[in-house]
């Protein structure tokens, strides 16, 4: 009994109790997903029953597998398509809107924070709501699917290259590119060979955040999505996650969360790399971790 | 900036419209009436009639929106308050690698997340077949089926990551000397926290509270992916319903305007004072 009484009063023991709550919270947090994971392994047709190892869901069975159903097959294309373009068309936008509000400053910067602050808390079925009304309603030129899907995406994500790139653009200074032209180089010149090299972390960071945030969007593409075929991944389990039999869903699934991952690490490994040696350096994870 | 006005302002002045709008005599589909002054407000009259009126079907949908969310935001800040605490306070060495398992739920997908739950409650699923084992219930019990229970964790459990992250931030800067100069002027652990460390760590919880709240009045998927139910249904669902159904249009346009007045002053709140701290962390 002392023993325990010398423990309970003792003022710098480990909170034993907090820290099995921090596992207990992360287990419950994790576990569900990988056992998802895993099942898409499955050799049988149950999701919660294991029949041993498989590929099979992913292109071994001949019907129903990822890699042979047509329509998951198409999800997954489209997906990956959507995430591409839009990253194509959002970070070079992204980018030329940082460092032109960086030259103008002013009002227009603090519209680009609060557009990506707004983002954190309006519920995104009021923008995809409005944004479908618009694309039916007025911009009729701009049909309902690859082309509305990529429009809204683009104007949602344009605010991650916009902020991240500005971030760097502040700690950068503008000393190296006025020692450049003083150097001779013309602006493009300096723009070219002497910034967007200093950029180009944070050019990388905001491309792999939109690639990974794309890929996981619902509600917008859902709604500006015309037909089967523009249907995402993400759509493709909404629709079919509660009748469909077979793994090949979670399989599906666990490709989408693979590429959102991969996309992840190869880019904190790339990150790290850019900005070796510099010190203060946040991680983007960290700096958007900052802004929420 | 030209292209945030027109992707931004203009959507808004469309639902404007539609919302006023007139409707197709024949076809039923929402016209736009783009000229304020012959705006009409009989979608709201209808959108009223059905919220409160006598046989409204719609006003049950909202209370239990509220109900739902505000027994969601309760829960996600009870499990997440102490977790992030503890990451702040006592992870030492072990903190990056349990920030990288904080933030892993959100480079999974949400469809994802949901689905791992939709397999685990399924009839045969996991958690029955757990249960049942143990002997806690004698048979299978219908998680999936329209139960509050299971919409309510649902949303716990997609939401509660912004909770952790937003309560990190604001744990993270709170100053350890001042819980240090508690602890030397004598007071407990108890005191020290109740007195210095829930105090200073106010603005976080209400950013907490209002990154994970609001996002779940517009939540529509989880609900049909874990009940589908309508007696679970939630405004996001009356909103979905009204979008893809035919002719009813001109009323989703009057629930998002709804719901964007119920949910505008925190919104601003919320910005405003994020603006202002990154402001004064600025200087």
């Amino acid at each position: 009994m002392p023993r325990l009484k010398r423990w309970l009063t003792d003022p710098w023991r480990r909170p034993r109790l907090l820290e099995s709550l921090v596992w207990a919270y992360l287990a419950w947090s994790i576990l569900p997903v990988a056992l998802a994971v895993w099942f898409s392994f499955n050799a049988g047709r149950s999701r919660s029953s294991w029949q041993g190892f498989s590929l099979r869901w992913y292109w071994q069975d001949p019907e129903l597998s990822v890699w042979h159903d047509p329509d998951l097959h198409r999800a997954l294309l489209h997906s990956l398509r959507l995430a591409v373009l839009t990253t194509l068309v959002a970070v070079p936008l992204g980018v030329a809107f940082a460092i032109g509000l960086d030259r103008w400053r002013g009002r227009i910067a603090g519209t680009f924070n609060f557009q990506m602050l707004l983002s954190f808390v309006m519920p995104e079925i009021i923008l995809a709501v409005a944004l479908l009304f618009l694309v039916t309603n007025l911009l009729k030129v701009v049909p309902l699917g690859g082309g509305a899907q990529l429009l809204g995406l683009v104007t949602f994500q344009l605010s991650y290259p916009v902020i991240i790139c500005r971030a760097r653009l502040l700690s950068i200074g503008g000393e190296y590119e006025e020692a450049a032209m003083d150097l001779g180089a013309s602006p493009v010149r300096a723009l070219r060979h002497v910034l967007l090299p200093l950029l180009a972390p944070a050019i990388f960071a905001s491309a792999v955040l939109v690639f990974a945030d794309v890929i996981d969007d619902f509600v917008l593409v859902r709604y500006l999505s015309s037909d089967a075929a523009t249907e995402p991944m993400s759509v493709k389990i909404y629709n079919s996650a509660r009748s469909s039999t077979t793994p090949a869903l979670n399989a599906l699934a666990s490709i989408m969360l693979a590429s959102s991952l991969l996309a992840v690490a190869l880019g904190t490994l790339v990150y790290r790399r850019f900005t070796r040696g510099e010190r203060g350096q946040e991680s983007a994870v960290g700096e958007l971790a900052v802004q929420v | 900036m030209a292209w945030l006005l027109v992707l931004f302002l203009l959507p808004f002045y469309v639902v404007l419209s539609i919302a006023f709008g007139a409707v197709d005599p024949l076809f039923r589909t929402p016209v736009p009436v783009w000229n304020p002054v012959q705006w009409n407000p009989f979608q709201f009259e209808l959108l009223f009639e059905r919220v409160f009126g006598s046989g409204g079907f719609l006003g049950p949908a909202f209370l239990r929106t509220f109900a739902f969310v505000a027994a969601a935001s309760a829960i996600c800040l009870l499990v997440a308050y102490p977790v992030a605490y503890f990451v702040t306070r006592y992870a030492g060495r072990r903190k990056l690698l349990l920030l990288v398992l904080l933030l892993a739920p959100f480079w999974v997908s949400y469809m994802m997340r949901m689905l791992a739950w939709v397999n685990l409650l399924e009839s045969d699923g996991l958690v029955n077949q757990a249960l049942v084992g143990a002997g806690l219930l004698g048979a299978p019990f219908p998680w999936l089926a329209g139960q509050p229970v299971t919409v309510t964790l649902g949303l716990v459990y997609g939401y509660i990551p912004y909770m952790v992250l937003a309560l990190y931030a604001g744990l993270d800067r709170v100053d350890q000397r001042l819980l240090e100069a508690a602890r030397d002027l004598g007071a407990s652990r108890r005191r020290t926290f109740l007195l210095v460390t829930l105090p200073l760590s106010r603005q976080a919880i209400l950013a907490g509270l209002v990154i994970t709240a609001l996002p779940m009045f517009g939540d529509y998927f989880t609900n049909d992916l874990l009940s589908g139910s309508p007696r679970t249904s939630m405004v996001g669902n009356l909103v979905n319903d009204a979008v893809s159904s035919p002719g009813q249009g001109g009323q989703a346009a009057a629930l998002v305007l709804v719901l964007m007045a119920l949910l505008i002053l925190p919104m601003l709140a919320y910005v405003r004072a994020t603006a202002r701290a990154a402001r004064e962390a600025g200087r």
